[in-house]
């Protein structure tokens, strides 16, 4: 039986240029990278190396980039220490209705904690606007998250645009975007979009799991959340997990040789999926609007088919796709990105399918894809 | 070469590089995704979770998986104070603790808890009497480390642990990442202990895994929140190759400990003899200490310069820890010990393995015997 993946934006398969590369680290770089004998010497100008690369990628400075263990810390030390370092200058916060978990948790502790949290609804394409997040500032705002792409429907938020708004008005307001799905696929500059803090992680990427990176302006203060060592310029203690970040390295390194060329690509399978679907007569919506998309991302909405019991079937076929995202670890609970779409009780949120391309997708693919839905669908 | 630096990092062992590269081709899903290849994953990691309870006679369900010690201990300190805050804001530890533990208190003091530090003996041992003072009616939290990482002293947890038997109610966590490989350790010998946090990379495992054992029946608020792994406890993306090469570290370290003490206490005994002969050398550590540790210095001789000079024999060892190597700083353990600063600059640590031959250890000794030597003329 083919096996198929279609489940890139839950993890991505480690490229196999990422397991040399860290295979071999694991034996040439023995010293702990905070050593002083040449052992650690030699790991620490490894270290800088992938610093340096990872940071230009962004055009951010090296010392704008702290290696963490992922997005979820990324997303969380953000948060956290930005609401709890600067609460003294105000205690609200602006976000989308549509963020990830691992923004949405922390907000919901510091509301406990008594902050106040905005939480802005989408549009239909899955979009806030700048208007919308300016009009939702008050004099007690320190800090607006909100996500670059979702992970669900791939929708992209106007992050240049409400960088410069903040930037021109609202310059002491501290500007987070989780960008955990949108780097590598879209080309960012945390200059241009005057982001103040922004999330990656790497196995989003074909790099390992275990590692991520959140940039941090130069000029604002964010003290560390995980203490203890010196390590990452006193921002993050913990051994540097050096074989991890030189994946990372990689993996960055392989995003950047075809970046266009995979988003076209990845963009046409999707109106060959779609066009597929409907040539069959299958009564299909996209859940907000092809355009403006992550080009990975594809989110679907089969009218009248329950789509639990469609990806455990696709699953016996061999494809592997998702409800929503993967890491409302296991429970089928209803997806809140669908919901705050289509409302609370809106058919799509049970019959969705989210279907996320990477680097060995092809287009027989997707058309395999598409006979197999229509044969289940039809049966 | 020689490496003597395994308290700072150890060397992957090539199985263990082979398990990782294995699982990283072969298992690319994501455990929490719901389809086949998430579920190949997910059955995988609770294998390794399994391997890991049997082998230290823990139950699988009581570990959690972490990105290593300095998350381990942040967690486990601060999602104590938070999960306890209706119960007490007071909390005990050592004078001599990693700064993982060390700046995690720090960091509550800010936030209005209160720490006792207990003082220790010159042999680096904490005092079991005046921890007992130390202890109140709103304690909440004891936490003393297993094996001190720069002097190699080991703790009296039974004693402790036999004093907080009368206290039911308090946690008991002790840093236990200088004992797996090292030191015949296991927590059913210290019943009353809590939660204990381990990291891969000090026993040949990968960086940026380790896991953290908690009680059945105990609560630690989480410190990553989001998607909700780990049964809720520490959420982000399972680090799987990471999971399964740390299960094989510590089968195949734990192996290899079998007759090994008997050997590394030899070879303790063999560069004691030698220090303890040595005029111009304070030893620091206590021959009763862990005999994977040695700690020393060449009297009024830098240790940074103690430790070049042995490099360019081919041999590594490091100035205390690494963690606080970088930092002018005395080591805070030999600080807390009431070693004068002027020979606590001459400190430098050994930190053996079991991999370390006799014939290595030989070497060593010649080579400290022309060092001390040499700067015997200098002085
Ligand atoms: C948008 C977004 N943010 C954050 C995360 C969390 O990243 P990680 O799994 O590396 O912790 C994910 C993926 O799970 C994501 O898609
Ligand atoms: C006693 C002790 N605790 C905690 C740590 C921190 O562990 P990690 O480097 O995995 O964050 C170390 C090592 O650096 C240590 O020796």
């Amino acid at each position: 039986m083919e096996k198929i993946y279609l489940d890139y934006a839950s993890t991505s398969p480690m490229h196999p240029e990422v397991i040399q590369n860290m295979t071999e680290a694991f034996s040439e770089y023995v010293g702990n990278a905070s050593s002083i004998h040449q052992f650690g010497q030699k790991s620490r100008g490894r270290l800088d190396r992938a610093r340096r690369a990872i940071s230009k990628s962004i055009n951010a400075k090296p010392v704008e980039v702290v290696f963490t263990s992922g997005g979820t810390e990324s997303d969380n030390m953000a948060i956290f220490q930005c609401a709890r370092a600067h609460q003294n200058k105000g205690k609200h916060i602006i976000t989308t209705a549509i963020e990830h978990p691992a923004v949405l948790r922390p907000l919901e502790k510091l509301e406990s904690e008594g902050f106040k949290v905005t939480y802005l609804p989408v549009d239909s394409k899955g979009e806030v606007t700048t208007q919308q997040v300016e009009a939702a500032i008050t004099s007690e705002t320190i800090l607006v998250t909100i996500m670059y792409g979702n992970n669900e429907i791939g929708s992209i938020m106007p992050i240049q645009s409400i960088g410069r708004m903040l930037n021109e008005n609202y310059s002491h307001i501290i500007f987070h975007t989780d960008a955990v799905q949108a780097y590598g696929i879209e080309s960012i500059d945390v200059k241009e979009c005057h982001l103040d803090m922004l999330s990656v992680s790497a196995h989003k990427i074909n790099g390992p799991k275990g590692v991520g990176c959140l940039y941090i302006n130069e000029n604002i203060h964010l003290p560390a959340m995980l203490v203890g060592g010196n390590q990452e310029m006193k921002k993050r203690a913990g051994t540097e997990n050096l074989p991890a970040i030189i994946g990372f390295d990689k993996a960055v390194e392989i995003t950047q040789r075809d970046q266009s060329d995979r988003k076209k690509r990845y963009t046409a399978w999707k109106i060959v999926l779609l066009e597929e679907l409907k040539k069959a007569n299958i009564d299909v919506r996209v859940n907000g609007t092809l355009d403006n998309k992550l080009a990975h991302i594809l989110s679907i909405h089969l009218v009248g088919t329950a789509a639990e019991k469609l990806i455990i079937q696709l699953d016996l076929n061999g494809i592997a796709v998702s409800v929503g995202s993967a890491c409302t670890a296991g429970s089928p609970e209803p997806s809140h990105v669908l919901q705050a779409l289509h409302g609370q009780n809106g058919t799509a949120v049970h019959e969705s399918l989210r279907i996320s391309m990477g680097l060995n997708t092809k287009e027989s693919d997707i058309l395999y894809l598409a006979k197999k839905i229509i044969q289940l669908t039809k049966k | 070469m020689i490496y003597l630096d395994n308290s700072a990092t150890t060397k992957m062992y090539p199985e263990v590089v082979e398990t990782f590269a294995t699982v990283a081709n072969n298992f690319s899903g994501n455990p929490s995704s719901l389809h086949r290849l998430g579920e190949e994953a997910s059955i995988l990691m609770e294998r390794s979770r399994i391997q890991i309870a049997d082998l230290l006679g823990m139950s699988a369900s009581e570990i959690v998986f972490t990105s290593g010690g300095t998350e381990g201990d942040n967690w486990v300190i601060k999602g104590t104070a938070i999960e306890k805050m209706p119960y007490g804001k007071h909390i005990i530890t050592s004078t001599i603790e990693h700064p993982a533990v060390y700046q995690s208190m720090k960091q509550l003091e800010t936030l209005g808890w209160e720490v006792s530090y207990v003082p220790v003996d010159e042999n680096g041992i904490i005092s079991v009497k005046l921890l007992e003072e130390a202890l109140r009616e709103d304690t909440v939290l004891v936490s003393v480390m297993a094996v001190n990482n720069e002097v190699g002293s080991i703790q009296p947890l039974k004693e402790i642990g036999k004093i907080l038997e009368n206290y039911p109610s308090i946690h008991f966590h002790v840093d236990a990442v200088q004992t797996l490989g090292k030191i015949p350790f296991n927590l059913n010998d210290y019943p009353r202990v809590d939660m204990a946090v381990f990291s891969a990379h000090k026993f040949h495992g990968p960086k940026g895994i380790g896991f953290v054992y908690i009680k059945k029946g105990r609560v630690l608020a989480p410190l990553l929140t989001g998607g909700g792994q780990e049964n809720n406890l520490r959420s982000g993306t399972e680090n799987l190759p990471a999971i399964v090469a740390m299960a094989k570290a510590l089968r195949m370290s734990l192996d290899k400990l079998t007759d090994a003490p008997i050997q590394l206490e030899k070879q303790h005994k063999i560069i004691m003899g030698f220090l303890d002969n040595q005029s111009t050398v304070d030893v620091f550590s206590s021959s009763k200490g862990a005999p994977h540790i040695i700690c020393f210095g060449i009297s009024g001789i830098k240790g940074e310069v103690v430790v070049h000079a042995l490099e360019k024999k081919g041999i590594y060892i490091s100035t205390t820890s690494a963690c606080s190597s970088k930092k002018q700083l005395n080591s805070s353990t030999l600080y807390a010990m009431n070693i004068p600063k002027r020979k606590a600059e001459s400190a430098v640590r050994i930190s053996m393995d079991v991999e370390n031959t006799s014939a290595e250890i030989d070497q060593l000794v010649d080579s400290l015997q022309e060092t001390i030597v040499k700067f015997k003329d200098i002085r």
